[in-house]
């Protein structure tokens, strides 16, 4: 099957490309886009270290399709800060309370957080714990990772707020 | 943006943040996946279907013709570049087990390479995997070690019985007259599952070939060990190889040396006109970079009537897998040397055996010995029931105590600078441990199951021996002022780079702002052994110890002789050396930089230009002893068999702390593999040797739903050797597994139940209280 013409919004601008149907959207991003910042751990969907944010919703890039994000929105590991480098309120809060060890699946947490957070601006702790266990982490034992999300719970959560589908994290 | 706090009087000791953040949170980490070279060609290994066949033809033509395919490696084309192989830690004298590059004649377990497709893409290079045609021809396997051993199949012909060795011997006649007598005399048999240590990064290489110069960027603990290694297959000398790692997701044993992937990859690239990355995928990880843990013990301890131990004795048997790496035999002493752990045992005794089977390779991981403590402390558990006694009175009544240190245990380990009576005191206080046994009895009245169990151990950290007793550092303090240190490096996540930058602002006085580091290139970093054994805080506080100590006599030199002071009035501090008790008279290190570089004629006499020094540091002790307590206390669901753990505290003693954070940064995370390793993970295999556990929906990780708040005790007694530091990498990975099965065993004791054989999932803990009714 020959190669097929998609268009993108990724972390903002546009990204057209000509890909073969079975190119993973997560192979896109870090060969095509050069956003080596989404990480494949697992391949098969269940580490959640590829999750990027696919029209605002937390998706694993290894088991979308780029085809599937033609005419999309993605927002990656590096849309999510400022773009002089200073970091979201997720990120700053997996840095303040040591959420992180190698950082391989940290994109994939901070990804998956910031959407959480966005669509569960106040939730308890069980809700939290729930929240994370679709992503794995090996080095931490999430200890830290779950006092970042406590943390960043409580604060605005403005500063979380992604481009999206429309959810609206106030309802 | 400033992500550290600067200008502290002191860092070391204090939750700094950490300077590998700002890049690990952005997406902006360099790992092995992430480089790219020209030209690169991509790499996958066709891999044996079967746990034990003869390796026939191979037929790699129609993987040829697939476009972008440039080449199929097999046996044939690799193995006989081969020059040296052995691993530095070893040496090139022991015995060692058989490890080639490629499966040779015979493929030896699911997942043993036996050709390798280069192409253009990962995905056509997979393609063509499917292509190429091996003719095999299935043998019986050797599945189960417990059984292997003194068998006719055999994983390899050259060892008889499938043993690759045996330490130790049978229990002497005092012991066994010891244990015969005692009042109590408790034998058993403990057996532990396979797992793995599972880093989220799985493992991989890039190995470039320029003619007469290797380069790798890799995901490694010990870049300079690749090095040493890759040169010595090759065949070529060190100095012609290169290797590179910035960023490495996770090790935790498994990336401590190269294995045999890593092998195929640099013989092949040398026959490639391009680089090659081999990236493995998490089928392969779970299949072939090797296991652990896989051994059981038939273990027997005299107590006497008033509960004091008066002798212990392990048979240890070791699954070691087809071509375990490194050489298991001598590292598996370590089970049998620590079996008597932290307790007064006047006689003691071991044998460990190494048994091969036709499965994954035994590796290193966190703890390797960890089976010593899993074995003593459910032991300990079960004879307490057996006695009526507490287990912790029987701890307590056996616990080596303060002003007994230093202590050689009965097999002559020497301890010393260790606290477990005091780590399990404060752990069970942090409890609250009579409170917990009343809220037991009253959970019991009303048919809820809770349980407490604990581990006590002492463990061996920062072995001084040979290739792990030294470590360098070059610190350069740069023209303006700003430092770079340079260390060996193989930070996988425990925050080496943060740890180096704390010690160096303190070591020279300066605002941590004002330095950086950098690891993880052979080419300008000294040698060093990486990260392995808790070796890191200790010997990298000693290597920028001996080399900030050069630059401190410098910069007071300097500075006293710019200021009209008497260098013994100099104090550095806050990135300026200044006269002591005179606060106006001072100089920048920015200032000192640049007379020592661009002003020589400011310089004292006999003081060289320049600001940069060298040195080593030679490892003071042959071992740092650490020691802890783990209390984990759950609730039972006799009708699931289901475990919540409700509290998990740990005690520990590692010295001083570096940085709190990355201290229990460490522990959380050994302690959690340790609670998989006791109720999920299992590297389970079937009868024929087929792995069943080669996904993550297969191969059970704990996720944060199944884990507890772990709550930190800290007892800090130094060790000798720079700042006093000790290790803490492996710690909670050995003193998790034995507190998780001990809580269980605790709670479902009213049933009858005694616990021996992991792992704790939900159908095993209904089999135990099915077939104690």
């Amino acid at each position: 099957m020959g190669d097929i013409e998609i268009e993108l919004q990724v972390n903002g601008e546009a990204s057209r490309a000509a890909v073969p149907p079975r190119l993973t959207l997560a192979d896109y991003l870090r060969e095509r886009c050069g956003l080596t910042g989404t990480h494949l751990g697992c391949e098969h969907g269940v580490c959640g270290a590829c999750s990027v944010l696919l029209d605002g919703e937390a998706v694993r890039a290894c088991l979308v399709f780029a085809v599937q994000a033609n005419g999309r929105e993605v927002t990656t590991i590096e849309g999510l800060g400022g773009p002089d480098g200073d970091l979201s309120s997720v990120q700053a809060a997996f840095r303040d309370h040591h959420g992180l060890q190698c950082g391989f699946c940290t994109p994939g947490f901070v990804v998956s957080v910031t959407a959480f957070l966005r669509d569960n601006p106040d939730p308890t702790d069980q809700q939290i714990r729930e929240g994370l266990s679709g992503n794995l982490c090996r080095c931490t034992g999430y200890q830290g990772i779950f006092a970042a999300v406590r943390a960043a719970a409580g604060e605005s959560t403005t500063a979380v707020a992604v481009g999206g589908s429309g959810t609206d994290p106030g309802s | 943006m400033t992500t550290i706090q600067t200008g502290a009087a002191r860092y070391t000791g204090t939750r700094v943040h950490r300077v590998e953040d700002a890049r690990l949170l952005t997406g902006r980490g360099t790992f092995v996946d992430d480089v790219t070279r020209p030209g690169m060609l991509h790499a996958c290994f066709v891999r044996s279907p079967f746990a034990r066949a003869r390796i026939g033809a191979i037929d790699a033509s129609a993987a040829l013709a697939l476009p972008g395919v440039r080449a199929v490696f097999t046996a044939a084309d690799l193995n006989p570049g081969v020059h040296e192989q052995w691993y530095t830690s070893m040496g090139k004298n022991v015995p060692d087990t058989p490890r080639p590059a490629m499966a040779e004649g015979e493929a030896r377990f699911v997942g043993d390479p036996v050709a390798l497709v280069v192409a253009t893409d990962r995905y056509v290079a997979e393609d063509a995997v499917e292509l190429v045609d091996v003719d095999y021809d299935p043998l019986p396997p050797v599945v189960d070690y417990a059984t292997a051993q003194g068998g006719d199949t055999l994983v390899h012909e050259a060892y008889a019985g499938n043993v690759a060795g045996s330490l130790g011997g049978p229990p002497s006649d005092d012991l066994t007259a010891a244990l015969d007598n005692a009042a109590h005399d408790v034998h058993l048999t403990i057996h532990q599952q396979a797992y793995a240590p599972v880093p989220m990064e799985t493992r991989g290489l890039i190995a470039e070939w320029s003619g007469d110069e290797l380069t790798v960027w890799t995901a490694t603990q010990a870049p300079h060990e690749v090095r040493m290694f890759l040169a010595r297959v090759l065949g070529i000398g060190e100095h012609q190889v290169r290797v590179i790692m910035r960023d490495t997701g996770g090790g935790f044993g498994e990336k401590v040396i190269p294995m045999r992937e890593d092998m195929c990859i640099a013989l092949a690239a040398t026959k490639l006109p391009a680089p090659l990355k081999w990236i493995e995928d998490r089928r392969e990880n779970l299949l072939a970079a090797g296991m652990s843990r896989h051994e059981h013990g038939d273990v027997r301890m005299g107590i006497d009537d008033e509960g004091r131990i008066v002798g212990a004795y392990i048979d240890h048997t070791q699954d070691i897998g087809a071509y375990p790496a490194p050489w298991p035999v001598g590292t598996a002493a370590a089970v049998g040397m620590l079996f008597p752990g932290p307790y007064r045992v006047p006689l003691a005794g071991f044998r460990t055996t190494s048994v091969f089977s036709n499965t994954s390779a035994r590796i290193a991981y966190r703890g390797p010995w960890q089976f010593e403590s899993l074995a003593r402390e459910v032991l300990l558990d079960i004879a307490a029931r057996r006695i009526g006694m507490d287990p912790i009175e029987l701890r307590r009544r056996n616990l080596l105590q303060r002003d007994e240190l230093p202590y050689a245990n009965a097999n002559g380990m020497p301890y010393s600078d260790v606290t477990p009576a005091e780590t399990l005191d404060q752990a069970l206080a942090m409890l609250d441990y009579d409170a917990f046994r009343r809220e037991q009895a009253e959970a019991r009245a009303a048919g809820r199951y809770l349980g407490v169990g604990t581990c006590t151990y002492v463990e061996p950290t920062t072995t001084g021996m040979s290739y792990y007793g030294t470590e360098g550092a070059t610190i350069r303090i740069e023209p303006s002022g700003k430092i770079n240190v340079y260390v060996a490096g193989g930070s996988t996540g425990n925050s080496l780079e943060t740890a180096v930058v704390q010690l160096t602002a303190d070591a020279l006085g300066a605002d941590i702002a004002d330095v950086r580091t950098i690891q993880g290139d052979t080419a300008v970093t000294p040698f060093g052994a990486g990260t392995g054994g808790s070796r890191s805080g200790s010997m990298l506080a000693g290597a920028v110890r001996e080399t900030a100590s050069l630059l401190r006599a410098k910069l007071v030199a300097i500075a006293a002789h710019q200021l009209e002071a008497s260098p013994d009035d100099i104090e550095l501090t806050e990135s300026h050396a200044r006269v002591r008790g005179t606060p106006t008279a001072s100089v920048s290190l920015a200032r000192i930089a640049d007379i020592a570089y661009f002003k020589p004629h400011k310089l004292p006499p006999g003081i060289d230009v320049g600001l940069e020094a060298s040195a080593r540091y030679r490892a003071e002790s042959p071992t740092i002893w650490a020691n802890a307590s783990h209390v984990c206390t759950c609730e039972v669901d006799v009708t699931t068999g289901a475990v919540t753990i409700d509290r998990y505290i740990v005690s520990e003693d590692c010295g001083p702390m570096i940085n709190p954070n990355v201290v229990e940064g460490q522990i959380a995370g050994g302690s959690v593999q340790g609670i998989g390793g006791a109720l999920f993970e299992h590297l389970v295999y079937d009868e024929d040797g087929n792995p069943l556990a080669t996904t993550f929906m297969d191969y059970l990780l704990p996720t944060a739903t199944d884990v507890p708040v772990i709550e930190y005790g800290h007892i800090e007694t130094p060790a000798p050797g720079p700042g006093g530091f000790k290790g803490v990498g492996e710690g909670g990975a050995i003193g998790a597994p034995p507190a998780v099965v001990n809580a269980v065993a605790d709670a479902l004791a009213p049933l009858g139940v005694e616990i021996t054989r992991l792992p704790l999932t939900p159908a095993a803990i209904v089999d135990l209280i099915e077939s104690a009714r």
